[in-house]
């Protein structure tokens, strides 16, 4: 018997370990469901490329433009595309999921009377959402320069607004986007976590997840709202290209950065706080 | 200011009336301090023998407030009058300018005719208005008769400025924008070394529309005659005649060296083929032998069109004039050029930022030299000068400011074959950034008097070359015979060339936009030098700043975070009562509402000691389970408390770990089998894999084979076993099974009931809560009667059941009596 009154060889600080919440969120159907389509879409997008043909450089100039200029212009492309809902969709999955689900399998009042320390349960269940969010943020990226390179070739990345950038500091520039990308699914990855501490169904958190950031878009797309857009979650989403300028532009990525992590911060401070206090009834 | 000269131009006639005051007043408030204007019609007198009488239409615009500001002339460009600039005029009046603008003679309403800003007619008027703005009221004096004055305007009236302050030294600032040094050189230019206007070539395309929108209906509209006529026969011959240049050099400012004394804000524009950069680079220089401060800025329109940057340029002559006429008239001279650098993501628009750098250097700072590649080229032009190769277009507009982001998609630019001579620089190691009017030396070969253009472009790796600016410098090569070397300067631009492009010259025998002689010709032009590229990396665009914001916000939400985990806290208070130290269970006054106000458990008060089986036994809604759960620390009671070996119970006490629990159902997770479920359950509390006795607890699940297979495919029964297996896991002290029954069969519900009293005389102990009165009676040693939330009696089985009597008789007995 421990001096806290727990039994032989309890410690809270050892319960629930990463590895173990890992195992268990894996083998999970949608977990894997989600990475196969990050995976395969990279291929999808080869094929739609191959049959339709180079994008062409006509209108606008744009990253669909340049898309087919090398694996780094198409993993850019396919970051691009899949960024506005797609990546929201496996994040809010990952993190409104992970509590939701618990609790609607009954499991999660087991796993408290173990007894897993609340804060502890979800700081845990957070950091392995996150990891695999940001593992799914990643894997497009990674296999679409694994498909670019089979099917356009390494080289240079062609700007969209003209111009180029040799592979080397291309890389450094990609990853600068895909770290922002991350952060920026921070304030996504925050709402589902609370919702999911909130609610016993895991579809209403993943959902009213990425309902806000409907919601949010269409309010961006309102331009009478001014100034006050630049407030809205999802307005600075795109900011990542801007690391994609002949001179990397900083201030879109800086204001977007601040706005998801402090969003973030304080619905992740939410969530601690109610399931802190909650009556475990499911 | 010379009050001597003020008087002799008093008395030389010039009376200076007002005819119609109040002709319109208004105010406005949109935005800003509310300002308010006058129109009236000026009287003036001018001519060379100061004998013509002139009515000009002007209005005057001032803030609203009383006081006396400093004045701003704000001249029109040409074919406009001053309701153009009336936006502009509200502007500065609403930064507490007290702002003059009027139609220049032969323009709107006002009389005469045009003279193209000339010493004797327009400068001899503005003169007379700046005698006006000294007897208003509210505007501010230097003297009495010298007003505290500015002037800007653009192109028309950006050289009425320069050439007012040439002739009037009461004006004490310049901001002339998108204007001429020599009207001559701007429309006959020679970009050859030593050449100038007279062996100029006639910019046609450009003069035909600036003549034509002076010229109205007529031919020659409202043009003076003589000018009218001077011009008519240049533009006949397509060249430039001693006379017309003669009167277009006194309408220049760099006529007059040495008289511009006055600081200068000097604003050119980079699509700009009317009036190129060098035009603003000769005023810099002219203005700057005087010892005056110039500041130059270069922005991205200009008479071609490109991006107008009207908040950009207001707010460097704004505060050109505030440092001017407002302070103490000191400052830094500036050189600022701005520059298309990409798109903003969230606008989708370009972003255009603004380097500066102290001082301008002019066009030709900083040279490196870039070797030319290119064999002695023969070129032709053709009979009649055409087709004739097209680089700028007077109001080519959208099309030349698409060059500025690199969108070469719309290269746009035509060279006709055999018309063009091309050189090239070898691919760059890294991006060269020129700013200024890069050289070239050339070798023409060619009969006669030779006009030739010369353009830069860039060439990427891949994709086809696009003009660096849609410019051409025109020049001229005199006897050519035998072969002469000329030094070329190519149009003042500021661009980057990136890592790996070339630069490429191309020399074309004719240009749309001028004029070339109709007689066929071949030349042969060769490269006797290298290309210099002036740069200036004294020029910085400042990191744009974000805003406070970003790194405000982040601050305040980990301090709201803060607020909310501190605030939310409730306190654990660790208590541990010693005396109790070898009681499983003992719960005292626990009490819980929900939120509905159902009083789930009220004032429950019992006691289970080591050994016994204790069943909970009361009907659906007795309030066992919310009970249970409390134990649990999933619910936090209303009042009292539940002590576990002493231990008072809260939302993860260690001594939870003591205690095994099946409430209200199994818990899994259905895509894991039976045995990953208990092994990573068993791992989640963190306790020794050998503490678990997996084997004992899948004895009593019982479920063989399937024990691999995935939950989701078990039966409610095996689900069951499963659950009252994990609860099992290290044989706690204390086991609570909440209907352990349901779903059991017969034999099943035989061999639990072995399982628990086993369990129980190993010293543990076991509660089995339940609303089947039998399965109490045949398991419990102990029971305790819940009805509505509150025990109604609690002992040994047997004695509740008293002698011979059946618990289910005393259980309804003892509820019938329940309050």
């Amino acid at each position: 018997m421990t001096a806290a009154g727990g039994a032989q060889g309890y410690a809270a600080r050892r319960t629930l370990p990463l590895r173990v919440e890992a195992v268990r969120q894996f083998r999970r159907r949608r977990t894997l469901v989600a990475f196969g389509i990050l995976l395969v879409l990279p291929w999808v997008l080869v094929l739609a490329f191959q049959l339709g043909g180079d994008p062409g450089r006509d209108g606008e100039p744009g990253l669909v433009t340049v898309a087919t200029s090398s694996a780094l212009n198409f993993a850019l492309f396919a970051l691009f595309v899949s960024a506005g809902f797609l990546l929201v969709v496996a994040v809010a999955l990952f993190c409104g999921d992970t509590v939701a689900s618990e609790a609607g399998w009954s499991s999660l009042r087991y796993l408290l009377a173990a007894p897993v320390p609340r804060g502890r349960l979800l700081a845990n269940k957070l950091a392995v959402a996150l990891a695999y969010a940001a593992a799914a943020v990643v894997a497009l990226p990674a296999m679409s320069l694994v498909a670019g390179t089979a099917a356009f070739g390494w080289g240079p990345v062609a700007l969209p607004t003209g111009g180029s950038v040799p592979a080397g500091d291309a890389l450094g520039r990609m990853a600068l986007v895909v770290a922002y990308a991350l952060v920026s699914e921070l304030v996504v990855a925050a709402l589902a976590f609370l919702l999911s501490v909130t609610t016993d169904s895991p579809l209403g958190a993943v959902g009213g997840a990425v309902g806000l950031v409907i919601v949010s878009n269409i309010l961006d797309a309102v331009t009478a709202l001014g100034a006050w857009r630049d407030f809205l979650p999802t307005h600075w989403m795109y900011a990542w290209t801007d690391a994609l300028q002949p001179d990397v532009v900083w201030t879109g990525m800086a204001k977007g950065a601040s706005l998801s992590v402090s969003y973030a911060v304080v619905l992740l401070a939410l969530a601690f706080r109610r399931f802190r206090v909650r009556d475990i009834t499911s | 200011m010379r009050i001597g000269e003020w008087r002799r131009w008093l008395a030389g006639g010039a009376v200076v009336a007002v005819l119609a005051t109040g002709g319109a007043v208004w105010g406005l408030s949109d935005g800003g301090p509310p300002v308010r204007s006058v129109e009236q019609r000026v009287a003036v007198v001018d001519g060379p023998h100061d004998d013509q009488h002139v009515v000009l239409d002007t209005t005057f615009t001032a803030p609203r407030r009383p006081g006396r500001f400093p004045a701003v002339l704000l001249g029109h460009g040409f074919g406009g009058t001053k309701a153009d600039v009336r936006g502009e005029a509200e502007r500065l009046a609403r930064d507490g300018y007290a702002v003059l603008t009027w139609s220049a003679r032969g323009f709107g309403r006002s009389t005469g005719e045009i003279a193209l800003d000339s010493p004797d007619y327009e400068v001899k008027d503005v003169r007379q208005l700046i005698d006006w703005l000294a007897r208003r009221p509210d505007v501010r004096l230097d003297r009495p008769g010298d007003p505290r004055v500015g002037m800007t305007g653009e192109s028309y009236g950006g050289a009425i400025a320069l050439l007012t302050a040439a002739f009037d030294p009461r004006v004490d600032a310049v901001a002339p924008r998108i204007t001429w040094n020599s009207l001559a050189d701007a429309l006959f230019p020679d970009a050859a070394a030593g050449g100038d206007a007279s062996s100029g070539v006639f910019k046609k395309l450009w003069a035909g529309l600036f003549f034509s929108s002076g010229a109205g209906r007529s031919a020659c509209g409202r043009f003076l005659p003589a000018l009218c006529e001077q011009y008519q026969k240049a533009a006949e011959a397509g060249r430039p005649d001693a006379e017309v240049v003669a009167t277009l050099r006194r309408s220049s400012p760099a006529s007059y060296p040495g008289r511009i004394k006055v600081p200068a804000l000097l604003v050119q524009g980079q699509t700009d083929s009317l009036f190129p950069l060098d035009q603003a680079d000769a005023n810099a220089r002219l203005i700057a032998a005087t010892g005056a401060p110039v500041s130059v800025a270069w922005y991205q329109g200009g008479h071609d069109g490109g991006d107008p940057e009207t908040g950009r340029v207001d707010e460097l002559v704004r505060e050109f004039f505030d440092q001017r006429l407002r302070g103490d008239g000191g400052g830094p001279a500036r050189f600022t050029v701005t520059r298309a650098g990409g798109i903003d993501s969230a606008t989708q628009k370009t972003v255009v930022t603004a380097a500066t750098a102290p001082g301008y250097p002019g066009t030709a700072n900083r040279p490196r030299a870039l070797a030319l590649t290119g064999p002695v080229q023969p070129v032709h032009r053709p009979a009649g000068g055409e087709p004739a190769s097209i680089s700028a277009l007077p109001g080519l507009g959208a099309l030349g400011s698409l060059d500025a982001l690199g969108g070469s998609a719309l290269a746009g630019a035509v060279d006709v074959p055999g018309q063009s001579a091309v050189f090239d620089t070898a691919p760059l190691a890294e991006p060269v950034r020129l700013t200024g009017a890069a050289t070239v030396r050339l070798r023409v070969a060619g009969p006669g008097d030779v006009p030739l253009f010369a353009k830069l472009y860039d060439v990427p790796p891949s994709g086809p070359a696009a003009p660096a600016r849609r410019l051409a410098a025109p020049f001229s090569v005199a006897r050519a015979g035998a072969g002469r070397d000329v030094t070329v300067t190519l149009p003042a631009m500021d661009r980057l060339f990136d890592r790996g492009h070339r630069l490429r010259v191309v020399v074309s025998t004719t240009d749309m936009g001028f004029a070339t002689p109709p007689a066929p010709g071949t030349y042969r032009i060769a490269a006797a030098g290298p290309l210099t590229v002036p740069t200036v990396p004294a020029l910085r665009a400042p990191a744009p700043g974000v805003p406070a914001w970003v790194w405000a916000l982040p601050a305040a939400a980990v301090l709201v975070a803060a607020a909310l985990l501190a605030t939310g806290r409730v306190r654990r208070r660790d208590s541990f009562d010693p005396e109790l130290a070898d009681v499983p269970l003992e719960i005292t006054g626990l009490t819980k509402a929900y939120r509905d106000g159902h009083l789930a458990v009220a004032d429950l008060s019992f006691r289970v000691e080591r050994g016994q089986v204790l069943g909970l036994l009361g009907p659906n809604g007795a309030g066992k389970t919310t009970s249970l759960r409390m134990t649990m620390g999933l619910i936090r009671p209303d009042a009292g408390e539940v002590r576990i070996f002493g231990h008072r119970v809260a939302p993860g006490a260690p001594v939870l770990s003591r205690l095994g629990s099946f409430v209200e159902g199994p818990g899994f997770l259905p895509h894991l089998s039976g045995r990953d479920n208990l092994d990573l359950y068993w791992r989640a509390t963190g306790r020794p894999a050998d503490d678990a006795h997996l084997e004992e607890a899948l004895a009593v699940a019982g479920l063989g084979p399937a024990l691999d297979r995935p939950v989701r495919a078990y039966s409610q029964g095996m689900r069951q076993r499963l659950a009252i297996a994990q609860a099992m896991l290290g044989l706690p002290d204390l086991l609570v099974l909440d209907e352990p029954a349901n779903g059991l069969d017969p034999p099943q519900i035989r061999e639990m009931r072995d399982v628990l009293r086993r369990y129980a005389a190993t010293g543990r102990t076991v509660i089995v809560s339940s609303h089947l009165l039998s399965e109490v009676e045949q398991t419990c040693t102990h029971a305790v009667v819940m009805a509505g939330g509150r025990r109604v009696a609690a002992g040994p089985v047997a004695e509740l059941t008293g002698a011979g009597r059946r618990l289910e008789d005393a259980f309804l007995e003892i509820i019938g009596e329940a309050p």
